[in-house]
């Protein structure tokens, strides 16, 4: 964990301090400033525990964990010039999963129409909810979540051009690659072979300091946001295969990824589709997510609110998904209270079409007092077919979650 | 033949100049406020948001609203939640539109994520508070039709009937004070069933620029469920010059981050 940190420490450090030297030169430019500073801690426990035997030696059944979230903002030129910080460290009883990141360090200018990131930071693309295809900025942080919205921090030079009637333009400069770290030992949700993420190497000569380059253009129009995304560089997922005697190879593809997402919104109807086509020498193929989400709000007059969500999912890497979704339906509801507590539940399921494998999930969430904040979370794996060669191994990880955060 | 149909056209006339229906003068009113708060470009105020239940039990809420005009559709508006500190860099921005529903997007801080949202939530309640979405969105003319109801010194009461029918409200009787620049003391909620609803007093007025009203403080007052909310205004900024690019996605992620 230390070397990784290290390394981690080392890349933000070197992007950051670039910025910071400009920041100095601009202060002395125009003297006074006025500096606003803020700084905010999320202490987070956790207990999770999965009820069905392991069906790896070695791997564990519950997991007590701590994770700190630490957050500093400091702002100066009226917010237009802003560095911001957000670090994160879990401790667990799986070693992979006790793990530091700095999720973001980065310096911002904005004016007029332009802003300029400099440093490690995190960017969202996408309109669907079951699958994010063509989110590919930051790598995923896979001991973290389940469903891939924890991400690691990714060094990045971003300049944003936007206009108001052509929409805007994001150019990404990404000089160095994160590696996915895959769950250890001793921990549930991993292969039968415990993936050393060392061991997986690079297509590229220049392995993770090879320079990527990405660029989106998003725009609205009336009912309609759409954005059009191409990415060139190191694969942010391995391609992975074993041999008859269950050895692993896997490395990190060179990729072309163009990618498309669109929603329309039309009264309680989100209508969202998300695609991307990704290329590299050994692997070419498309992957599609599309649905529907729909609101019935204030039922009661109370102010509860109930979606419902549809979505359709399609990759035609068929068992090689990593994501183990090639033809399935995800459908879910969204429950929100809208009472003082935010109290909120989410409920979904993912159907393969073709086979008998199904995940289901379930997530209430509520705060207490002020700055307390508690989570339920269940996930499970249900008649996971014997084809689908990543999420058989999962076959007995389903689990209970229980979450609090507290917040400073 | 010809005369008797001029002369009655002209007393249809008079009678149009002289006494005005309840309909024409509600909306004259309502164009009057309008024109008295125009020209105000752009403001920031910071809000806080306190919730009381039943019981007497409170919780806070702290945001920030940003405020941009615009004559020839409605305003642009982009607020940013402070505290609860779990939602805290939570924030919305929102296009009103004259006509048509609302362009809204909401940016989630903890996956960086920018979601366009439904506006079709009117009557739904804002982050668990008595205002209804419809009761803080930007106050559109068009968005009402109007009735004069009575006139009592300075004050004049109109009741505005919403236009959409997902509003939560029959009607709202609303008090203006045409000696300040007919800004709002008071506003009665009326429900889907008539009988009334909420009551909304606008108290610790201030005037900026010499010419435009801004309350210091809005009680809500939830007779159904004897639930408050009160919020107070600090800070008002109208010398902050904000253009329409503090008012786009790239500008949501920013407030939010």
């Amino acid at each position: 964990m230390r070397m990784k940190f290290k390394k981690i420490v080392l890349v933000s450090f070197l992007t950051v301090y670039g910025a910071v030297f400009f920041v100095d030169a601009q202060s002395k430019e125009t003297g006074k400033e006025k500096f606003t500073q803020e700084f905010e801690l999320e202490i987070n426990g956790e207990y999770r525990y999965f009820y069905d035997t392991a069906q790896f030696e070695g791997q564990a059944s519950q997991f007590p964990a701590i994770a700190l979230t630490p957050k500093y903002t400091i702002e100066w030129n009226k917010g237009r010039e802003s560095i911001n910080f957000t670090g994160f460290i879990r401790f667990d009883r799986d070693k992979n999963r006790t793990h530091a990141d700095v999720r973001e360090l980065y310096y911002q200018r904005a004016k007029n129409n332009w802003e300029l990131n400099i440093g490690l930071k995190k960017v969202y693309w996408g309109v669907t909810e079951s699958n994010h295809l063509v989110d590919i900025i930051n790598q995923t942080d896979v001991t973290e979540s389940f469903d891939g919205e924890e991400k690691l921090g990714q060094p990045m030079v971003q300049f944003t051009w936007s206009t108001t009637n052509y929409g805007s333009l994001d150019f990404f400069y990404l000089p160095y690659h994160r590696k996915r770290t895959f769950n250890g030992e001793k921990a549930r949700l991993r292969f039968s072979t415990v993936i050393d993420k060392d061991a997986i190497t690079y297509e590229s000569a220049a392995k993770e300091w090879r320079q990527d380059l990405a660029v989106r253009w998003s725009h609205y129009i009336g009912a309609f946001d759409i954005g059009v995304s191409h990415f060139y560089g190191n694969g942010r997922e391995p391609l992975i295969s074993f041999d008859q005697l269950g050895n692993m190879n896997a490395f990190y593809p060179v990729i072309n990824q163009t990618g498309v997402d669109l929603q329309a919104t039309h009264n309680a109807f989100l209508w969202k589709l998300e695609a991307m086509y990704r290329s590299s020498k050994l692997q070419d193929f498309t992957a599609v997510v599309a649905g529907v989400e729909y609101t019935f709000s204030n039922i009661d007059g109370n102010g509860l609110d109930i979606g419902v969500l549809g979505e359709y999912l399609f990759d035609d890497r068929d068992e090689l998904a990593l994501s183990g979704l090639q033809s399935d339906v995800f459908f879910g509801s969204r429950i929100a209270f809208n009472d003082v507590n935010d109290t909120a539940i989410l409920i979904g399921g993912i159907v393969d079409l073709e086979k008998s494998s199904r995940i289901f999930s379930v997530e209430a969430s509520r705060r207490i007092g002020d700055s307390w904040k508690a989570v339920i979370e269940g996930r499970i794996f249900n008649g996971i077919n014997s084809q689908d060669v990543f999420l058989i191994n999962f076959r007995e990880d389903s689990f209970l979650k229980f979450s609090i955060s507290k917040f400073f | 033949m010809k005369k008797i149909v001029l002369s009655f056209m002209a007393i249809m006339t008079l009678g149009f100049i002289v006494a005005q229906t309840p309909e024409e003068k509600g909306l004259e009113i309502a164009k009057a406020a309008e024109k008295a708060d125009t020209g105000f470009k752009s403001s920031t105020v910071n809000i806080k948001m306190t919730l009381k239940n039943k019981n007497g039990q409170t919780s806070e809420r702290l945001l920030t609203t940003k405020t941009f005009e615009l004559t020839a559709d409605g305003d642009k508006s982009l607020i940013v939640f402070n505290s609860p500190r779990d939602v805290k860099g939570t924030a919305t921005l929102t296009f009103t539109h004259k006509k048509g529903s609302d362009d809204q997007w909401l940016f989630l801080p903890s996956i960086k994520r920018v979601k366009r949202i439904s506006s079709n939530n009117k009557s739904g309640p804002f982050v668990g508070s008595e205002f209804a979405y419809e009761d803080l969105s930007s106050q559109e003319v068009e968005k009402y039709a109007y009735k004069f109801v009575a006139e009592k010194g300075n004050l004049l009461l109109v009741e505005q009937d919403p236009v959409d029918p997902k509003s939560g409200y029959t009607r709202r009787l609303v008090t203006y004070n045409k000696d300040k620049g007919y800004r709002i003391e008071k506003v009665e909620f009326y429900d889907r069933k008539n009988s009334l609803l909420k009551t909304l007093i606008y108290s610790d007025y201030n005037v900026y620029k010499g010419k435009f009203w801004r309350a210091g403080t809005f009680n809500m007052v939830n007779h159904q469920t004897n639930k408050e909310t009160k919020l107070e205004f600090n800070d008002y900024n109208f010398e902050i010059n904000l253009t329409e690019e503090d008012f786009s996605q790239v500008a949501l992620k920013r407030a939010g981050k």
